[in-house]
């Protein structure tokens, strides 16, 4: 490895950290001032009555947009701050020897904490199998890092509170958890194609290693900008579609439909019409916040949300180059049984 | 000359990671050759789990990410 890492000296070090909570302060008083300040925007600035729909929808929308934007801001600098600590070959490494059950668990949480993007999923695949690692321990890594996304965290923590964030997190994990624990046991290695088996991997190198600290934070901040960039037009567009629904459908609109009471076969209809979609969280949340409001049941609502965004078709397909149709057929019936189960027990713990 | 291989099935990251070290040696007035491998036999054969990779005269000195400006600086430095 040539990385050339400088010694900093101490004045650099304080001139970072005092960055980092400059940055952080500021962060706290603008979250604190959104609520006033959208009120004034539409009452007072825009002149909007209180009780009126528009009123109702433009507040909604002032004080979403830049409360979500913030959210996601810290969450993704917070989040990726954390995974430098982490890398697909450490998580290889601690992997490798780790019999299913306990090695299922592991995978789980390492899958969210490894930083991770799908155009991977192929090369780690073969660099676990490889290690000798188990196939259903495996694919517990690889339905944890898509189904517990990030920005969805942010987005669920902002709109619903810690409480529906753990739930997200803790049904997140004992899906892939699951997932990997049923792969596992049916034994369907003959269904994984004959060329991995063949595979050499070469031993990797550590990469999460020797990185400084302003390496690191210099890496939460590319991310931000990174994604802010990617996904600032669906939050806008979600939030819009959000608000209208605030404003205009009438309350328990939903409860018909999506409700704790409607029909049985609710949960997996939902589920059925998202996996198909594969949508950014970011865009998903604000419409799920306000169909919840019109009477949506939450558990409903949510393995909707884990659905769109935890069976990618990209990913999927990429993955066909190292797994036969059968088990890219057992795989994503098996998350989707595990999603609909999820929902149910949300439905009925909430 | 150095011999560089980007590694990486083709996603933005790697096309974004083989631009930013072309530019970077441009600058610096080092002559590189630049070569994309998107066989994955090849990446996994230098031990390259998360893409993008960079390895230069046969050795892995990148992996995981667009590497870091000043860390591809480096890279050119002698």
């Amino acid at each position: 490895m040539n990385s050339i890492t400088e010694p900093i000296g101490k004045r650099e070090t304080f001139r970072l950290w005092s960055i980092v909570v400059i940055v952080t302060l500021l962060w706290v008083f603008l979250y604190n001032a959104i609520q006033p300040l959208s009120e004034w925007i539409s009452y007072e600035a825009l002149g909007l009555a209180r009780t009126s729909h528009a009123g109702e929808a433009v507040a909604f929308f002032f004080y979403d947009v830049p409360k979500i934007m913030l959210l996601i801001s810290g969450m993704i600098f917070v989040i990726t701050v954390l995974r430098t600590f982490f890398s697909a070959e450490r998580a290889r490494r601690l992997l490798s020897g780790k019999r299913s059950g306990v090695g299922n668990v592991l995978a789980s949480a390492l899958g969210i904490v490894t930083p991770f993007c799908s155009c991977s999923a192929v090369p780690l695949f073969i660099g676990f199998v490889e290690a000798g690692i188990p196939l259903g321990v495996t694919f517990s890594f690889l339905v944890a890092a898509p189904v517990i996304n990030e920005v969805a965290l942010a987005l669920l923590y902002g709109m619903f509170g810690w409480k529906v964030a753990v739930l997200y997190v803790t049904s997140g994990m004992t899906i892939s958890i699951v997932t990997g624990l049923f792969i596992g046991r049916l034994g369907v290695e003959r269904w994984v194609e004959d060329f991995v088996w063949k595979m050499q991997v070469r031993g990797a190198e550590d990469q999460s290693a020797n990185l400084t600290w302003d390496e690191r934070f210099g890496r939460g901040r590319e991310a931000v900008k990174e994604i802010v960039e990617k996904v600032w037009l669906y939050v806008l567009i979600g939030i819009g579609i959000g608000a209208g629904i605030h404003g205009y459908v009438p309350t328990d609109a939903m409860a018909a439909y999506m409700g704790k009471d409607a029909a049985w076969w609710s949960v997996p209809l939902v589920v059925l019409v998202a996996l198909p979609l594969y949508s950014n969280a970011a865009g998903m949340a604000p419409i799920l916040l306000a169909l919840v409001e019109k009477g949506a049941a939450l558990g409903t609502a949510l393995a909707f949300m884990m659905a769109v965004v935890g069976v990618s078709l990209p990913e999927t397909i990429l993955l066909r180059r190292v797994l036969k149709p059968q088990l890219i057929a057992i795989f994503i019936g098996v998350v989707t049984v595990a999603i609909i189960i999820t929902g149910y027990l949300f439905n009925l713990i909430l | 000359m150095k011999d560089i291989k980007v590694l990486g099935s083709g996603c933005s990251k790697c096309v974004a990671t083989a631009k930013l070290i072309e530019d970077i040696a441009q600058t610096k007035g080092v002559d590189i050759q630049v070569e994309k491998v998107t066989d994955l036999t090849q990446i996994l054969g230098y031990g390259v789990m998360s893409t993008p990779g960079v390895v230069i005269d046969g050795t892995v000195v990148h992996a995981g990410n667009v590497p870091a400006r000043n860390k591809v600086e480096a890279w050119f430095a002698k």
